[in-house]
């Protein structure tokens, strides 16, 4: 692919290798443990479940705009893009090595329910472990910058990793949470939350609202140039992992709390944030949300 | 087998013999008393409290105090939890920030000299195992708790799996059974303590032969419960240093 139709592709309609393909230079990505070596899931077939000769993951090393960079890309098409033994393992492998390598940066294209509950141990102790691995990333001053607008969102324990990162960028349709609607409501009831009803679950996770309150650092047209283009922003300007930085996130997420901890709804705070008319914020083209975000001291900042 | 689990005051009594300034409130547990010529820090959660916003930044709070005091004060994070606090209102203010913000602090305590311990003593599960109990250097666990990542009923309904056939299964599959036998065997938990002996000198061993590195990946082979995972982390690494 190369030239338009390559700067158009919908992130959000792309295979995890279609994003790869379209993010990096051309012919610049090399995996690792790649298909070929058919490295599948021990586990899944005692659930006669298919297996993946990936694992639903793609980890390895690439250019981006001349720089070299590693790169992990769930998909979510595949168990939810959820974290099973392999999956997580080759994620964790691709952070350690970063930590010696020390690559431009770490990309992290997070597509995924969470925790693969087949493999649930094992999944459970891998986002662990890949949480230790970023931290000794960044501390060894490589950023790890997380791109979310996939079709399994990001949830579960890919929120907790969401938030290790260094920046995060996210499109209209990258949800992140930690309880998924179907969980808060299964646990808690529709009354709590109603997770048929659309709207209000973009409102809550979704990528306008994760911006807008500072929980991302950039936000994206649904195509992988925008999401390139935000890469490359996000690199330069990565905070480092030290005690300043995490005093300073302290600040703000408690600020946060005292300021918005009364909102019932997504568009109070918004509101409250200063937006002008909050119900516009849904339909709101790119364009117009940036210029909104513009305005909002809470959105930008290097608490991370 | 289900044996009766320590309680945090049983806990607090065998670790300080000579009194504690270790208290809980709404289910947090924050504080210190003596411990080897210096003191120990505790933090945690009791009472199988989930875990929300307003708690993982009290706890980072503390964490993050203890990392500005210099002291180097070895921290146990002792947990008896729930799993994350499932709300909208959580979600809607930033609970993945806010359950990441913690295990940070408590990675970043690690890297400036403080020795991180957890232990658990009760229940955990999910997100708030994850940024409490998992983001310490070594985790123990005393006999009687039960960490989890979801329970077998809901596993059930997620997997449209009868719950009778995972609970036979359970018994033979390690990866994904609920419980302390199972965690231990993925490498999550490194040793499970003596409940009859006193915890003190338990755990000033597991400081004095803190892992160097992260080893649950080896532990989870060495036990079976977690088979390739090392080998493929490796390998991973492996081929990209090769570059």
């Amino acid at each position: 692919m190369a030239g338009p139709d390559r700067d158009r592709l919908s992130w959000y309609e792309a295979s995890a290798r279609q994003r790869l393909d379209a993010l990096l230079d051309p012919g610049s990505f090399t995996e690792a443990l790649g298909p070929a070596e058919r490295r599948m899931s021990p586990h899944l077939p005692l659930f006669d479940l298919p297996r993946a000769f990936d694992d639903g993951i793609v980890v390895g090393a690439g250019v981006l705009d001349g720089k070299a960079v590693f790169v992990a890309a769930q998909e979510g098409r595949f168990m939810g893009g959820a974290f099973g033994e392999v999956h997580g393992a080759k994620l964790v492998g691709l952070l350690r090595a970063a930590v010696a390598a020390k690559p431009a940066a770490v990309l992290l294209l997070l597509d995924t329910g969470g925790v693969r509950l087949q493999e649930a141990n094992a999944g459970e102790t891998a986002i662990a472990e890949a949480m230790r691995a970023i931290v000794e990333a960044r501390a060894a001053g490589v950023p790890v910058v997380g791109l979310i607008g996939g079709r399994a969102g990001c949830f579960g324990g890919g929120g907790l990793i969401a938030g290790t990162c260094s920046r995060l960028a996210v499109s209209e349709g990258g949800r992140i949470s930690v309880s998924g609607p179907e969980v808060i409501e299964t646990n808690k009831g529709a009354e709590e939350f109603d997770s048929r009803d659309r709207a209000l679950v973009w409102r809550t996770m979704g990528g306008k609202h994760r911006r807008l309150i500072g929980g991302a650092d950039a936000f994206c047209a649904d195509t992988v140039a925008a999401f390139r283009e935000a890469a490359l922003r996000l690199i330069a300007d990565a905070p480092a992992f030290d005690l300043d930085t995490l005093v300073a996130e302290q600040d703000r997420l408690q600020a946060r709390l005292d300021r918005f901890g009364d909102c019932r709804d997504a568009t109070d705070i918004w509101a409250r944030l200063g937006v002008n008319d909050p119900d516009a914020v849904p339909a709101m083209d790119t364009p117009a949300f940036e210029e909104t975000v513009a305005h909002l001291r809470e959105a930008t900042h290097d608490a991370r | 087998m289900t044996r009766a689990k320590t309680t945090l005051a049983e806990i607090l009594a065998s670790l300080f013999p000579g009194g504690h300034a270790v208290t809980v409130a709404n289910g947090l547990i924050a504080g210190d008393g003596p411990f080897e010529g210096g003191r120990l820090r505790v933090i945690g959660i009791d009472g199988d409290t989930p875990l929300g916003i307003e708690g993982a930044l009290a706890l980072a709070g503390h964490v993050l105090d203890a990392v500005r005091s210099g002291d180097r004060a070895p921290i146990l994070v002792a947990v008896d939890s729930d799993s994350q606090r499932m709300s909208r209102r959580d979600e809607l203010l930033g609970l993945n920030e806010c359950l990441a913000h913690l295990a940070k602090a408590l990675l970043l305590a690690d890297r400036h000299g403080h020795p991180t311990v957890g232990l658990l003593y009760g229940h955990s599960a999910a997100g708030a195992f994850i940024a409490t109990a998992l983001a310490t250097r070594v985790l123990a666990a005393l006999p009687g708790a039960n960490p989890s990542v979801m329970d077998l009923p809901s596993v059930a309904r997620v997997t449209k799996l009868p719950l009778d056939k995972l609970q036979e299964m359970a018994k033979s599959t390690q990866v994904f059974a609920p419980g302390l036998d199972n965690m231990r065997a993925a490498g999550a938990v490194h040793a499970v303590l003596d409940p009859a002996a006193p915890l003190g000198p338990q755990i000033r061993d597991l400081i004095a032969t803190l892992p160097e590195r992260d080893g649950r990946d080896r532990l989870g082979r060495e036990r079976g419960g977690r088979p390739v995972a090392e080998e493929i982390a490796a390998t991973v690494a492996g081929q990209l240093r090769g570059r």
